[in-house]
């Protein structure tokens, strides 16, 4: 809407500009995307009976998605992302035992205590190579997972943490046995995260992030705080974990210690790498996909589905995850090439290495 | 090409699904089987889906006029999954019981759910003894730790042993059982000393140590079935056992399951349980034969009996309720008595607990195989933790 | 005391020797293979196999363990492995995770998911004491064949042709291509003998860490932390991180058994912080 062809001068004010205007039109929505969002919100009317995985689908999703900000977008890989869900778990499971129980506080809570445990880690992700972040970050997780299981009167160590109830979602809506207001309930919060998300990735900051992950000296040179940068996205990588968390404990209503553990971090990431990192939606279309080939794996063949699910990753490696991920990315409006034909402008953003 | 047929392979399994669920007759009465059955804790899933698979086998799927169908699901041990199976199970497949639950938390994260959908939950492994508190609708038909221990507390106290360190496993029924027996062994004027060690735990070795230096007069152990193997050969190569020092536990340790391929190093461990395939009764000796040969000669462990039993539990619940479920079902559960493979067993009508015979037992070999042979028992015995709180 | 150091240093030289396989080729081949442990695992289950059922004595099923594991790794590696080294880490986790899942499936699927256990001869129970401390025989054997492996591999790295052309091939493969070395020979019998020494590994480990199919996936952060510690740069930075590790993962919980598991995670972190290349990384 502002593509004005007489602005493609030399002067910095019309690069500036011209900066704008592609931002402004990578912010646009797409069809592809607005049938997305509808078809999730449909499903809420339609599938009934699949409430339950749908709620675990738009948690994992979250997850992901959240792991997409900072692997994605920022370069930064982790194996140990659980250590922000199983925190937000627990914040949220632990306020809600003792009384507070409404789902909203519990979120807000629980998203401002993961923030800080984020903000607090970062520093230790910003050194190092990538083998380095994962097993930092893997340490920390696992140290995390220790301390639940030493600290049992917090959290009820090995038993879980039992006990919680939630109040009704905005006073209005109870939780029921059906999965339904869990369901919306997720799907609502997942939605507006997205919506941020989404408005921070084509903000300049989030360009910033994606010239840190392509190139840091560089990024260093033109004289982007890399450190600050990438301590900030961290920190909202974690908060957005800690909502999933949160979501997964009230929900449910119970938080055990493999909230923490080891396999939720792998889990997620497998998620992640098979949607396609670096687009938002690969978080979200990686765990729709992961775990509607999981449920129908495993109850087609409860001991032996983990052998398909392996088989079908080693395929898809084979066959060229990236070059399905990409087709899929194209559907996405940043991939689209731009009309004044300037493809050089941004990196496209493959899944970039570990 | 191969990504075409593996989506159209999960579609034909799709497809398969909904047929399945479409062609279930209406006079049906499902049961819900949740088990880990991948993951470190499969073996327990296993024993338990075959010796159900088993009952069913041998006493027939109708029962007061309903035709039994058995779900089983994979949980992979993480309880929120555990608690969204039991919930599906409920919600869309419509069972009347569920049942299995491997783990403790596995046990205690759907527990709300029976008490809010009114659907008895059958536990059939999980021993931590207040899992039966957790919902009016829980009945146990595997043991609780305490009930096993304290009379090996009781035991080792009568035959002149005076000093004792525990070395558990540090989660609910690791410290359940600890506390079971230090209690009950402090009593008795006994010494306890108390250790314990993660539930991951690759290398025993520094804590055997610590025992080592401890000198007791016996080493309390429990840890997971599983587990017990390394332990046990490790405690054999620190020479413990010429030291002198006594193995006693509840049987975990000794687990049927991998008693034999043990070897001699488990020979003459003491340990307190309520199952032993080695049971000299008619029953167990039918129990044992036939799952050894529907299992490819694999030899039922507690767990397994837990399974069998639970689905006894359930088909005398529907006959007594006339095939009714829901609180009709749960209250003919309370109060059943009959003679298990494992002795005579009821289930409490206050706790929904089981109460059964104890068994004091000594590993020794048996026709060229290890068994844990009973020489001692402790007849009727309930949980002692919920005996304590009503009295 | 002693006898402390003397189990942690037998717990370190096994898990190098579980670990070192993945040192290789994560260091020198640049290629992160979750899998390794699935080779470890196939070594446990030869000596099994061979000692339950067909009654081979304990010894004699080592060479195999070695050679098997081995053959399946030449064969991946040769078939599965060698299209994806120019590929993204990301994709070779990806497909090393598959490769872990369908081999703890099939391992399920053949033999159970129950632990293997496995009777060592009489020689090597027990234990003895020399000078006063209490030496396990069967930890002694581990560290005696563990130690012979750290020197011989030392020594072909560094003495061989065959270490020296393995090298160069690390430092610059297209140089090393241009001056006549077989690099994708060299990476395949890398590959093998690193998939054969965790077989070696998992076969000794079998009677201490345990064997059932989900042995992969328990020990995956062991070695990974070995590896990471030690830095990938050398076959002497794993091995004195895997010591460092076992010691200090032995000692904490001997001396402070409730935080036994926060040492080995503390360790890690402390030194990746300080060290991020790993501990013994050669500077660059």
């Amino acid at each position: 809407m502002h593509a004005d062809p007489t602005a493609e001068t030399a002067t910095p004010s019309s690069t500036a500009d011209a900066v704008r205007r592609r931002l402004v039109r990578k912010g646009r929505w797409s069809v592809a995307e607005i049938a997305f969002w509808l078809v999730a919100a449909a499903t809420l009317v339609f599938l009934p009976e699949r409430h339950l995985i749908l709620n675990e689908i738009a948690i994992i999703g979250l997850f992901a998605l959240s792991l997409d900000l900072i692997l994605g977008y920022a370069g930064i890989v982790s194996l140990g992302h659980a250590a922000f869900f199983g925190f937000g778990a627990y914040a949220a499971g632990i306020l809600a035992k003792h009384g507070l129980a409404d789902p909203l506080l519990g979120l807000a809570v629980a998203s401002l205590a993961t923030a800080l445990l984020g903000f607090a880690t970062s520093f230790l992700v910003l050194r190092g190579t990538d083998l380095t972040k994962l097993m930092v970050t893997l340490g920390v997780a696992l140290l995390l997972g220790e301390i639940a299981n030493q600290a049992s009167w917090l959290t009820g160590g090995a038993d879980g943490l039992q006990g919680i109830s939630m109040g009704p979602v905005l006073g209005l809506f109870e939780f029921d046995i059906f999965g339904t207001t869990a369901y919306a309930y997720s799907l609502a919060v997942t939605f507006v995260l997205f919506v941020i998300a989404r408005r921070i990735v084509v903000s300049p900051f989030g360009l910033s992030l994606r010239s840190i992950r392509d190139n840091p000296l560089r990024a260093r040179a033109v004289g982007i705080p890399v450190n600050r940068r990438l301590v900030a996205v961290y920190t909202l990588a974690a908060a957005y974990a800690g909502v999933a968390g949160a979501l997964l404990a009230q929900t449910t209503q119970f938080v055990s210690l493999d909230v923490l553990a080891f396999h939720r971090s792998a889990d997620i990431m497998l998620v992640l790498v098979i949607g396609g990192a670096g687009y938002l939606y690969g978080g979200l279309l990686g765990a729709i996909g992961f775990k509607i080939l999981q449920d129908i794996l495993s109850a087609w063949t409860p001991q032996y589905w983990q052998f398909w699910i392996g088989l079908i990753l080693v395929v898809l490696v084979l066959a060229g995850r990236e070059r399905l991920t990409d087709r899929v990315k194209a559907l996405w409006p940043r991939s689209r090439p731009s009309p004044d034909g300037k493809a050089q402008a941004l990196p496209v953003t493959p899944a970039r290495e570990v | 090409m191969r990504r075409r047929t593996v989506l159209s392979a999960a579609g034909a399994a799709l497809a398969i699904l909904a047929f399945g669920g479409a062609a279930s007759a209406q006079e049906a009465m499902k049961i819900g089987l949740i088990l880990p059955m991948t993951g470190p804790f499969a073996s327990t899933g296993r024993q338990i889906e075959a010796a159900a698979k088993l009952y069913m086998q041998q006493n027939g799927d109708t029962v007061a006029g309903k035709k039994i169908q058995l779900i089983v699901k994979d949980d992979t041990g993480v309880a929120d999954v555990t608690k969204r199976l039991a919930q599906e199970l409920i919600v869309n497949d419509k069972v009347g019981v569920i049942a299995g639950f491997g783990l403790t938390p596995l046990a205690l994260a759907p527990a709300p759910l029976a008490t809010q959908a009114k659907v008895p939950a059958v536990v059939m492994a999980a021993a931590t003894a207040t899992i039966t508190e957790a919902s009016p609708y829980i009945v146990r038909t595997s043991f609780t730790l305490p009930q096993a221990t304290v009379p090996m507390a009781n035991w080792a106290s009568e035959n002149g042993i005076k000093k004792v360190v525990t070395l558990v496993s540090d989660y609910g029924p690791g410290i359940d059982a600890e506390k079971a027996f230090s209690g009950a062994f402090s009593a008795k004027g006994g010494q306890v000393e108390s250790l314990r060690v993660p539930l991951a735990n690759p290398d025993f070795s520094p804590f055997l140590q610590k025992v080592a230096d401890a000198k007791p007069d016996a080493l309390f152990v429990f840890v997971p079935s599983g587990v017990g193997a390394q332990f046990m050969k490790q405690f054999v190569e620190r020479g413990l056992d010429k030291s002198g020092i006594k193995l006693i536990g509840p049987g975990d340790v000794t687990d049927d399951d991998i008693l034999n391929g043990m070897g001699d190093v488990a020979l003459g461990a003491i340990t307190t349980h309520h199952y032993s395939a080695a049971h000299d009764s008619p029953e167990n000796k039918a129990f044992v034969e036939a799952f050894k040969k529907a299992n490819n000669n694999m030899r039922p462990n507690f767990m397994a009996l837990g399974g069998y039993d639970g689905m006894h539990v359930i088909y005398e619940g529907l006959k007594k309720s006339n095939g009714a479920g829901g609180e009709a079902l749960i209250n003919a559960m309370k109060g059943l008595s009959w003679t298990s493979p494992r002795g005579p067993v009821s289930i409490d009508p206050q706790t929904r607990d089981i109460i059964q015979n104890i068994y004091v037992r000594k590993v020794e070999r048996v026709n060229g195989e290890l068994y844990n042979v009973e020489f001692a028992t402790i007849p009727s015995v309930k949980d002692p933790v919920k005996a304590a709180k009503s009295n | 005391m002693l006898t402390i150091l003397f189990d942690g240093i037998a717990y370190g030289m096994l898990l190098f020797v579980l670990a070192c396989g993945l040192a290789v080729t994560l260091g020198l081949m640049n290629f992160v293979n979750l899998a390794h442990g699935a080779f470890a695992m196939a070594g446990g289950y030869v000596t099994a196999v061979l000692m339950n059922r067909y009654g081979v004595p304990f010894l004699a099923t080592l060479p195999l363990a070695f050679i098997v594991p081995a053959i399946v790794g030449l064969l991946l590696e040769r078939t599965l492995y060698r299209p994806l080294y120019g590929r993204s880490h990301l994709d070779q986790v990806l497909f090393s995770i598959g490769l872990v899942f369908m081999a703890v499936a099939a391992v399920d699927y053949a033999m159970g998911s129950q632990q293997q256990l496995i009777q060592l001869p009489a020689w090597l129970q027990g234990r003895v004491d020399v000078l006063g401390i209490q030496v396990g025989l069967y930890r002694s054997f581990i560290i005696v064949i563990c130690g012979v492996l750290v020197v011989a591999l030392q020594l072909i790295l560094s003495r061989t042709r065959f270490g020296s052309r393995l090298r160069a091939a690390v430092d610059d493969p297209r140089v090393a291509r241009g001056l006549g070395i077989n690099v994708s020979m060299i990476f395949a019998t890398t590959f093998a003998v690193g998939s054969g020494l965790a077989g070696l590994g998992g076969a000794l480990g079998a009677e201490i860490l345990g064997l059932d199919p989900t042995f992969p996936l328990k020990f995956m952060i062991y070695f990974l932390i070995v590896v990471t510690v030690g830095g990938t740069s050398s076959i002497t930075g794993p091995f004195l991180a895997s010591l460092i590790l076992g010691i200090a993962d032995v000692a904490g919980k001997y001396y402070v058994p409730s935080l036994g598991a926060f040492v080995i995670y503390t360790l890690m972190i402390v030194v990746l912080i300080l060290r991020p290349q790993g501990l013994f990384a050669r500077a660059r």
